[in-house]
């Protein structure tokens, strides 16, 4: 608990950080205590399972490519322009973290659902989203991209513009100071963005069962197979429950880990 | 670098709100609870008084918020409470010590996995039964008139998951009629599968009459010969360990009664 920092923490602090660590670490470890060790592996490597945790991966992977091709513009638009309609526009932009799942769904489901207009009119096109793995995909990004956006705005705003004025003095455009100099600087938040991306997108539920439906193989993602399953099979529920949560520690703790390093080294 | 211990603090941050998210993500059943007040109790005459539970089947929240009002009434000096949610949800509940004093399943496989844990005291009488029924969009644009209509190329058919209880009743009509659907979607409950027809996303669904009844006119209900095969059964039991079993027993008695029978049937659900 010492900080090489200097400032000292309160001595009482350490009481609610610790029950705060138990009301999270708790529940994770009871049910781990509910997994039936014996018939784990069968559960976890049957067919259904094997695809629902592939579809998760594949998914979630895609989803986190597109929220960072279209999130990375918005962070670096929130952090650098001064506007108080940037104010309105991340208020926006951020509303998922806040919103339900299901709202989101029900939200994706107005505007490209069969009769609504982005739908319809792609409907009208030949082009179905409703039911398809493009529909998991887009609700998982809808849910997930926040986090990224989030994460690297952060990271942008800490470093301020500095080093991107003196870039353009010297003469670098635009286009050179963001790829040589402000996404370079970024490069730890956009890690931890990602990562957390990821993760929300493996953990999506509500939105993807409103908009995308639950069929194996096409929409049928790890966290609806648990719901499905915990209807007629607690064990094989919690035995994939436990997979998601090695997944995401994993995920999670990679990146944790490595900035925690730093940011004991500095 | 203090910024990097920033960036850190930041992630952490972010972290805590990654698992708040995820946990409420998972929340896909809620529980809804309706309370009716008893009127005046100096006039109770000798039945039961108290308060009860009901745990019932999300099928069943129409019926039974008016059955609850209905008993009070007629009982004065009785509380009747509802806690509504899918019945392997409640199970689920009543299994981990939720105060349960009744429970009514919407079907027998869950009221029998609380009398095999001896949950229940007592019979578990049938109260009603559902047939399933094809939703489509009112006014029927795409003309189905049978199941076999379901199965034709283009139409977007969306049924329950075989592991829920209208997804096994929709496997027996399949059987029933000699043919497979092969729907765009099975969904976890026959609510999310009358979502999707409601919103104009499917074509077609297989639900329960009283759904379609339930619905009003935002779907029409096509009947079909095959769904004799599948006739769910709704069971009704007092649970064991209840605070006030007169007024559980009285309260089942009611909804097996004759004006219990008829409010059932006005909504569509069939005599057991």
């Amino acid at each position: 608990m010492t900080s090489r920092s200097g400032t000292a923490a309160p001595w009482w602090l350490p009481v609610p950080a610790v029950l705060g660590g138990l009301f999270v670490v708790v529940p994770v470890l009871a049910m781990v205590g509910r997994v039936d060790w014996t018939s784990f592996v069968a559960l976890v490597t049957a067919p259904s399972s094997l695809t629902a945790l592939g579809l998760s991966l594949g998914t979630a992977a895609a989803a986190t490519g597109i929220a960072f091709v279209l999130g990375l513009p918005l962070a670096v638009v929130f952090s650098r322009v001064r506007s108080r309609w940037v104010g309105v526009a991340r208020a926006v932009v951020l509303l998922p973290l806040v919103l339900p799942p299901v709202v989101g769904g029900l939200a994706l489901l107005a505007a490209f659902g069969r009769i609504g207009p982005v739908g319809g009119f792609l409907a009208d096109h030949g082009v179905r989203i409703a039911f398809t793995t493009a529909a998991v995909v887009m609700a998982q990004t809808f849910v997930a991209m926040p986090f990224l956006v989030s994460a690297i705005e952060g990271s942008l705003r800490i470093g301020g513009d500095r080093l991107e004025r003196i870039a353009s003095t010297l003469g670098a455009g635009p286009t050179r100071v963001l790829f040589t100099v402000t996404i370079p600087r970024a490069l730890p938040g956009i890690a931890s963005g990602l990562v957390l991306c990821f993760a929300r997108a493996l953990g999506e539920f509500g939105a993807t069962l409103t908009f995308a439906g639950s069929l194996e193989g096409v929409t049928r993602t790890l966290p609806l197979e648990i719901y499905l399953q915990r209807e007629v099979d607690p064990d094989t529920a919690v035995a994939l429950a436990l997979v998601l949560v090695v997944v995401a520690v994993v995920v999670i703790g990679l990146t944790s880990i490595r900035t925690g390093a730093r940011a004991a080294w500095s | 670098m203090p910024t990097k211990t920033i960036a850190a603090a930041v992630t952490a941050a972010v972290v805590a709100v990654v698992l708040a998210g995820c946990s409420t993500g998972s929340a896909g059943t809620g529980t809804a609870t309706g309370t009716g007040t008893a009127k005046d109790s100096s006039s109770a005459s000798a039945g039961p008084t108290g308060t009860i539970t009901v745990f019932a089947a999300a099928s069943l929240q129409k019926t039974f918020t008016e059955l609850g009002s209905d008993y009070e009434d007629a009982h004065p000096g009785t509380t009747v409470k509802f806690s509504f949610a899918g019945s392997s949800d409640l199970v689920t509940q009543i299994q981990n010590g939720a105060p349960a004093d009744v429970f009514a399943s919407a079907d027998e496989a869950n009221m029998t996995k609380l009398t095999k844990a001896d949950l229940i005291s007592g019979s578990t009488p049938a109260f009603a039964t559902n047939v399933l029924q094809i939703a489509v969009a009112p006014g029927n644009p795409k003309k189905i008139t049978n199941l076999d209509d379901l199965t034709a190329s283009g139409l977007q058919v969306v049924t329950c998951a075989a592991p829920v209880p209208c997804g096994a009743a929709t496997e027996k009509v399949e059987q029933a009629a000699g043919l497979t659907l092969h729907p765009v979607s099975e969904e976890q409950s026959v609510t999310d599968v009358l979502g999707k027809v409601e919103s104009g996303q499917a074509d077609a669904g297989l639900v329960y009459v009283t759904d379609v009844k339930g619905a009003g006119d935002k779907v029409d209900g096509v009947s079909f010969d095959e769904s004799k095969s599948a006739v769910n059964t709704y069971p009704i039991g007092v649970v064991r360990g209840s605070s006030n079993v007169a007024l559980a027993k009285s309260f089942s008695a009611y909804v097996r009664s004759a004006e219990g029978e008829k409010v059932l049937t006005t909504a569509g659900f069939g005599a057991p």
